[in-house]
C-alpha cells in the first residue's frame, strides 16, 4: 500500500498530523499565491493576449487541480471501498466540494479569457466540454451522497460512482486529439520541454503550487472536521442510549 | 442457461408490459422531435443542419425515462432479495435487466430514430447508420444507466438523481455517435466515430455490470 495513508490511516496520528500540517500548508500556500500574484503583475504583456495572459497564472493551476482532486478523490475512495476505511471515506467526502469549486473557477476564469481572446463566453470545444463534465461528475458526486440518508451505504454509493468517474478522466485527455481543437495543447508538460517563456513559467509553477499546498490544507480542516463531526455523532448516540 | 433464459423472459415481460414499454418511450421520443422545430424554427435548411443531432440527443433523454423502473419496482417488493439470493451472479442479472431494458425500449427507439431524423430534414441515406448507431448507442446507454439507477435506490427523489448522475456518464456516447452521424452527412470518413460508440459500448457492457451489482449489493445491505 501508498506509505502515506498507511501512515494516516490511524486516525489518532492522522489528527495529530493533521493539527500542525493544516496551518502549516496553508501559511505556505499564501506566501506561494503573494509571490506568484507579485511575479504575475510584473511579467510583460504577452504580445499577443495582452493583459489578458494574466488571467492563466490564475486559471491553468485550477484547472490542474480540478482533474487532480478527481484523482485524489477517486484513490480515497478506492480505499473505502476496498478497505472500509472510515478515514478514506471522509477524505473523499472531504474532496468533492473542492474538486467543485475548483473546476468551477477553471470554467469561470476561462470563461472570463475567452470574452476577449475569442470573442466568446463560452465554446463546445472539446477539453472544455470535458472540463464540464468532469463539474458535472462532482455534482452527481455530491448530489448522491446527500439523497442517501444511511451514511455507511451513501459512502460506498460514492465511492462506486467515484471509480465509474476515474474513466472519465483518460476521456478527457482523449477527446483533446479527437477533437480539432480550438483550445491550446499542451505547452508545459512536454518532452521537448515547456514552450512557455521563463517570465510566465515561473508565476505560473508558484500558483500551481500555492493551488496545492492550499487544497491540502483545506482538505486536512475538511477531513479533520469530518472526524469530529463523526465522533459528535457517535458520543451522542451513546448519551442517548444510557 | 434455462435460468439466465427464464430472467430474460420475465424481465422483458415486464419491461415491455406495466407501463414504460416500447409505446411511452416511443411516445415521448415524438414528443421531444416535436418541439424540437417549435422551438428553433421550421425553416428546412436549419432543421436539416441539427437534424441527426437532435434526433440522437432526443434518444439519449428517451433512454433515461424508464430507467427508475430498472431496479426500483424489484427493489421495492424484494424481488431484489430473492435475485440475489438466486445462484447466478448478480452480476449476470444485472446484466439480464439491462439487456431486457434494451430489448424492450432501444430496439424500438432504434427503429423509430430515422422515422424523426428524416422527419426533422435529415437526408434519407443516413437511416442505415442511425439505426446501427442507436442500437450501438442504446446499448450503452442501458448499461451506463443502470449504474445510475442502482446507485440511486432507496435515495430520497431517486428518479431525478439518476438523471443527474447517469447524463455525464452518457456524454462519450453522445459525442461519438453524434460525430459519425455529423461526419457521414457531410461526406467525411465517419468509422471512426463509430468504431469509438462500439467500443464504449463494450466497455459499458462489460463493466457495467460490475459496478451495478456493488451499488444494489450495497443498497441492500
Amino acid at each position: 500500500m501508498i506509505p502515506a495513508p498507511a501512515f494516516l490511516s490511524n486516525p489518532e496520528r492522522f489528527m495529530a498530523f493533521s493539527r500542525w500540517a493544516a496551518p502549516m500548508f496553508g501559511a505556505i500556500a499564501v506566501v506561494l499565491a503573494l509571490a506568484g500574484l507579485w511575479l504575475g503583475f510584473a511579467a510583460p504583456e504577452d504580445y499577443q493576449q495582452g493583459d489578458t495572459v494574466r488571467i492563466m497564472f490564475i486559471h491553468v493551476p485550477a484547472a490542474w487541480m480540478s482533474m487532480f482532486v478527481y484523482a485524489c478523490l477517486g484513490i480515497a475512495s478506492f480505499l473505502s471501498l476496498v478497505f472500509r476505511h472510515a478515514l478514506a471515506d471522509a477524505a473523499a467526502q472531504a474532496a468533492a466540494p473542492l474538486g467543485a469549486a475548483f473546476t468551477a473557477l477553471a470554467l469561470i476564469t476561462g470563461s472570463l479569457w475567452g470574452r476577449p481572446m475569442w470573442g466568446a463566453w463560452w465554446v463546445w470545444d472539446a477539453r472544455m466540454t470535458s472540463v464540464l463534465v468532469l463539474f458535472l461528475f462532482y455534482v452527481a458526486y455530491m448530489a448522491l451522497r446527500a439523497a442517501l440518508d444511511d451514511e455507511a451505504k451513501a459512502a460506498r454509493a460514492g465511492a462506486i460512482l467515484a471509480l465509474v468517474g476515474v474513466f472519465n478522466l483518460p476521456i478527457v485527455k482523449f477527446s483533446v486529439d479527437w477533437w480539432n481543437s480550438l483550445h491550446q495543447g499542451a505547452s508545459v508538460f512536454r518532452a521537448d520541454g515547456p514552450t512557455v517563456a521563463d517570465v510566465f513559467l515561473y508565476p505560473l509553477l508558484l500558483m500551481a503550487l500555492a493551488y496545492m499546498s492550499a487544497f491540502g490544507s483545506l482538505w486536512l480542516v475538511r477531513i479533520r472536521g469530518e472526524v469530529w463531526r463523526r465522533r459528535a455523532e457517535a458520543l451522542a448516540l451513546r448519551a442517548a442510549r444510557a | 442457461m434455462s435460468r439466465v433464459r427464464a430472467l430474460l423472459a420475465r424481465e422483458t415481460a415486464l419491461a415491455w408490459g406495466k407501463g414504460g414499454g416500447p409505446m411511452v418511450a416511443v411516445g415521448f421520443y415524438a414528443g421531444v422531435a416535436t418541439l424540437l422545430p417549435l422551438a428553433v424554427g421550421s425553416e428546412p435548411e436549419r432543421l436539416a443542419a441539427i437534424a441527426p443531432g437532435a434526433a440522437w440527443v432526443a434518444l439519449a433523454l428517451a433512454a433515461l425515462l424508464s430507467l427508475d423502473r430498472l431496479f426500483e419496482r424489484d427493489y421495492e417488493d424484494g424481488s431484489l432479495d430473492l435475485l440475489t439470493l438466486s445462484p447466478v451472479p448478480l452480476e449476470i442479472i444485472c446484466a439480464v435487466k439491462c439487456l431486457a431494458q434494451w430489448l424492450a425500449t432501444g430496439l424500438p427507439l432504434a427503429l423509430a430514430a430515422p422515422v424523426a431524423a428524416i422527419a426533422l430534414g435529415a437526408s434519407p441515406q443516413l437511416s442505415g447508420l442511425v439505426i446501427a448507431c442507436a442500437l450501438l448507442g442504446g446499448l450503452a446507454f442501458s448499461f451506463m444507466g443502470g449504474i445510475g439507477a442502482a446507485l440511486s435506490l432507496g435515495a430520497r427523489r431517486g428518479g431525478l438523481l439518476t438523471a443527474v448522475i447517469v447524463l455525464p456518464l452518457f456524454v462519450p456516447p453522445v459525442i461519438f455517435g453524434g460525430g459519425a452521424l455529423a461526419s457521414l452527412d457531410s461526406g467525411l470518413p465517419w468509422k471512426a466515430g463509430f468504431a469509438l460508440l462500439g467500443a464504449y459500448t463494450a466497455a459499458a457492457v462489460a463493466l457495467g455490470p460490475l459496478a451495478m451489482a456493488a451499488a444494489c449489493r450495497n443498497a441492500l445491505s
